[in-house]
């Protein structure tokens, strides 16, 4: 049906052009899933975007050849292209939070795109627009269609999204990430629907996904992209369960296991970082130096936070709403402890109570044997502002992008007196980006000529600067592609070793706790549901929803028999 | 040069505007005209000895009776108008860019330190802001002018004139500054840059000034252009209505306030040339605002 072949994009830049995609070559069928899998600035969304024709000015397709059943997508007029979007290719966005008008409601939204394509009166488009919706899991549509996008709940919004993308039937639809934004258990919700769909209707879908297990899980066939290129392409099953070129076979190493729990993730080039690791010997001793005391451990017991909730009436107080209820657990002196759970679980604002960015309303909070004082009470001179650390989700905001990474790596050693002297903080600083991986050259650069992974590694080479026995990850590797991921996990693990640290590793992604974590916390609207070891958690879980998270996991099958 | 001009993107888009590129020859000349003015200008308007009233109502060059002595002709007491248009733009300058500053101090102090505690005092930062909002520029100039004039004796109020027009008109722009800057440091505290900072245990000053204002200078430097402009208006509207500086030391509001005695009677120059230099002058500090947002906005490139 959809066929491209040697199909290339080039973006016009002032150092000349530069290709995007080369060389893409692919075809799908009717009631195909087709998975395109790569990473971050792999070309995956740039493929979608040629062939809907909303390539972003001023790229163009420089060669190649599109076409949809008979119509040749490259010599189509503005007119005839305009027409084609919505009524034979459809697309679904990332982010259901703004692909949908959050000012018009889902009845205008649907019925405004079903006239757009077809000449059929108002209440004629609107039943066929229920219809719809309730094919696709709503229930009660024809009052549902009434409400506004955020009147449903995410997985619902992401149903009207595909609803949308439906509404004119078309023939192909492309799914640029549908479930990135998901949790795991909406995110199986949407995928069984996709799968539904291309069986019932005989859709062809071409989803663009990092997620080697999403597409494990439903892709008919799947094209590996990497650098604008298409690496391998075949069956899934092909594919991934026996891949071909040596990329594919890194990426599926990078991949976590949720079955068992692994040592270090395999790096087909770590030998080449592993050079010059002497500079990185100063600052590991510098490091080994400070460990005087003991390994320290935290306890939490009776932790409540509530945040005021939204006003009602201008006369009552409005209703709190916990964030936390109850929490009681104890990251024992050296170990690495997993807080699992969904977004809005209370996972971070866990993270900011220990740090003292949010005030408990109860509880306690024992670092080292010692009370950490609440909230503000904490004055900014407080011992545990070093010992405790953190590293942030996002590489990209967490460093401050006007300061050179000299400055930014400096800051702790100078801020807590520990290294008095600029000379020796900056080659402290040097020796610590090599302990972490990364050229000390790298020292008078600012953040954003690194990449995600090598910003991450700058961030945790700052907290270990502060001399911290404590470190809180939060989402380390979340906003990481998988084989950087994979890296920074392998780094996270070797400091730990190396250094001793007490490390709370908050994450939504179940695999990535299991490798990293002796011991598991399972979050669920700010209650624990479980807390135990990591291997008993996760080979004989107790709370049913512990079991349900663990059975929705997308995972890359062991054998493909 | 012209690797070099693509090494930087502002450079890079600068010569590809036509308009900012005007802009930018006009403001340079109006700005170097008028820090020059003194070596340029062929007559000292403020010295009284320095022109003739023999030379009055000289139209400019390229009409009859025109004097090339007189490229754009004299006004009523034969000031050179070239002359007193630098001399002007001079004045308007001064005090323009000196009330930009005050208030972008007084406005991003105050803006991003209601940004930072949030709570009761950003509530009532803002809420005196509003009330400012409230006042028309030109009465809250026409109230300090008025003030000044009840409290300072009268011979240093000559002196002050321009010190008193200058806290008039910053007093009426640093709002501005304060919104912008406690609006971006809202969206900057939420980065986690400065979580990082504030958990490390930095003193706010240094957290407020060293990691936040950087981050929040691009929209903080297009509204120091956009409100330069704005203080040189404020500036001539008070003048043209005879509250700001007096016709002995004018400034290019007093200019067009002396010209609109001669709309039509036939000597246009005297009006029509100041109120062109002065338009021109803000449009093209406006233009190099708009490029500037441009520079600094990621998402409009």
């Amino acid at each position: 049906m959809l066929k491209v072949e040697n199909l290339s994009v080039r973006f016009p830049s002032r150092f000349g052009d530069i290709t995007a995609i080369e060389d893409v070559a692919m075809s799908i069928a009717p009631g195909e899933i087709h998975g395109l899998v790569g990473e971050s600035g792999a070309g995956k969304s740039t493929v979608g975007a040629a062939i809907i024709g909303l390539l972003q000015a001023p790229g163009y397709v420089a060669t190649g050849s599109m076409s949809l059943g008979e119509t040749d997508l490259r010599n189509l007029s503005l007119v005839e292209a305009h027409h084609l979007r919505g009524k034979r290719i459809s697309m679904i966005f990332q982010d259901p939070q703004t692909s949908l008008n959050p000012l018009m409601r889902v009845e205008d939204q649907l019925i405004e795109t079903i006239q757009a394509h077809e000449d059929i009166s108002a209440s004629d488009a609107r039943k066929r627009a229920v219809d719809i919706l309730e094919e696709i899991g709503i229930k009660n549509a024809s009052d549902r269609i009434k409400a506004y996008p955020h009147q449903f709940s995410g997985g619902m919004r992401q149903r009207v999204v595909i609803a949308l993308a439906l509404c004119t039937n078309p023939e192909l639809i492309i799914a640029d990430e549908p479930t990135t934004a998901l949790d795991v258990a909406v995110q199986s919700q949407v995928l069984d629907l996709i799968r539904e769909l291309a069986n019932s209707r005989k859709i062809g879908f071409m989803l663009i996904t990092h997620d080697i297990g999403v597409i494990a899980q439903i892709a008919d066939r799947v094209s590996v992209m990497r650098r604008g290129k298409v690496l391998e392409s075949g069956t899934t099953r092909q594919v991934l369960g026996d891949p071909q070129h040596p990329y594919t076979s890194a990426l599926l190493d990078a991949v976590p296991p949720l079955d068992r729990k692994i040592d270090r993730f395999r790096m087909p080039d770590e030998e080449k970082q592993s050079n010059g690791k002497d500079a990185g010997d100063a600052a590991e001793a510098w490091l080994l130096q400070g460990r005087d005391a003991d390994k320290i451990g935290l306890q939490i017991s009776g932790l409540c936070v509530e945040f005021p909730g939204v006003r009602t009436s201008l006369w009552r107080k409005p209703n709190s709403f916990t964030a936390l209820n109850d929490i009681n657990f104890e990251v024992r002196p050296g170990s690495i402890l997993g807080l699992v759970g969904e977004s809005g679980s209370g996972k971070s604002t866990l993270a900011k109570a220990i740090t003292g960015l949010v005030k408990p309303s109860s509880g306690q909070m024992i670092l080292g044997g010692q009370e950490l004082p609440n909230g503000r009470q904490r004055g900014r001179g407080h011992p545990s502002r070093q010992m405790i650390q953190m590293i942030f989700q996002d590489p990209y905001s967490s460093l401050n992008s006007r300061h050179r990474v000299g400055r930014i790596l400096s800051e702790p050693l100078w801020l807590y007196g520990l290294v008095d002297d600029a000379n020796e903080r900056r080659e402290l600083s040097a020796a610590m980006l090599n302990l972490v991986g990364l050229e000390p050259d790298a020292i008078d650069k600012y953040p954003h000529q690194f990449s995600g992974g090598q910003r991450q590694r700058i961030a945790v080479a700052r907290s270990l600067l502060a001399r911290p026995r404590f470190l809180i990850c939060d989402e380390p590797t979340s906003a990481l592609d998988v084989s950087i991921q994979a890296e920074i996990l392998n780094l996270l693990k070797d400091l730990q070793a190396k250094f001793g640290l007490t490390i709370l590793f908050i994450s939504h992604n179940l695999a990535v706790v299991r490798q990293m974590s002796d011991d598991v916390v399972v979050l669920r609207n700010g209650k624990i549901e479980e807390y135990g070891k990591g291997q008993t958690i996760f080979e004989n879980p107790t709370a049913d929803y512990t079991k349900e998270l663990l059975s929705l996991t997308p995972v890359l099958p062991k054998n493909w028999n | 040069m012209i690797a070099f001009i693509k090494r930087y993107e502002g450079l890079w888009l600068f010569t590809r505007s036509p308009a900012a590129i005007i802009a930018a020859i006009v403001a340079f000349f109006s700005i170097f005209g008028a820090i020059f003015a003194p070596l340029i200008a062929s007559v000292n308007p403020y010295d009284l000895a320095s022109f003739s009233l023999m030379d009055g109502l000289l139209p400019p060059v390229w009409e009859d009776y025109g004097n090339p002595k007189f490229l754009l002709g004299t006004d009523d007491q034969g000031r050179d108008m070239v002359s007193s248009i630098l001399y002007g733009a001079r004045l308007s300058l001064i005090i323009g860019i000196s009330a930009m500053t005050i208030a972008t101090v007084l406005g991003v102090g105050l803006g991003l330190a209601a940004g930072y505690y949030g709570g009761r005092f950003d509530m009532i930062v803002m809420r005196i802001a509003d009330i400012q909002l409230a006042l028309p520029a030109i009465l809250t100039a026409l109230l300090i002018d008025g003030i000044a004039r009840g409290i300072l004796p009268t011979e240093v109020q000559q002196d002050l004139r321009v010190a008193v027009l200058t806290l008039a008109i910053a007093l009426s722009l640093w709002v501005n500054f304060a919104r912008t800057a406690r609006a971006s440091t809202f969206v900057q505290m939420q980065k986690e840059y400065v979580q990082a900072a504030i958990i490390m245990g930095q003193r706010p000053i240094r957290v407020m000034f060293v990691h936040i204002l950087p981050n929040i200078l691009g929209p903080l430097l297009v509204i120091m252009t956009v409100d330069l402009a704005s203080a040189i208006l404020l500036e001539a509207t008070l003048s043209f209505l005879g509250i700001g500086l007096p016709a002995d030391s004018p400034s290019l509001g007093t200019l067009i306030r002396i010209g609109m005695q001669f709309m039509l009677s036939g000597e246009w120059w005297i009006l029509w040339i100041p109120t062109v230099f002065l338009v021109a002058l803000v449009i093209s500090i406006n233009i190099l605002g708009d490029f500037l947002r441009d520079v600094f906005n990621p998402r409009l490139r």
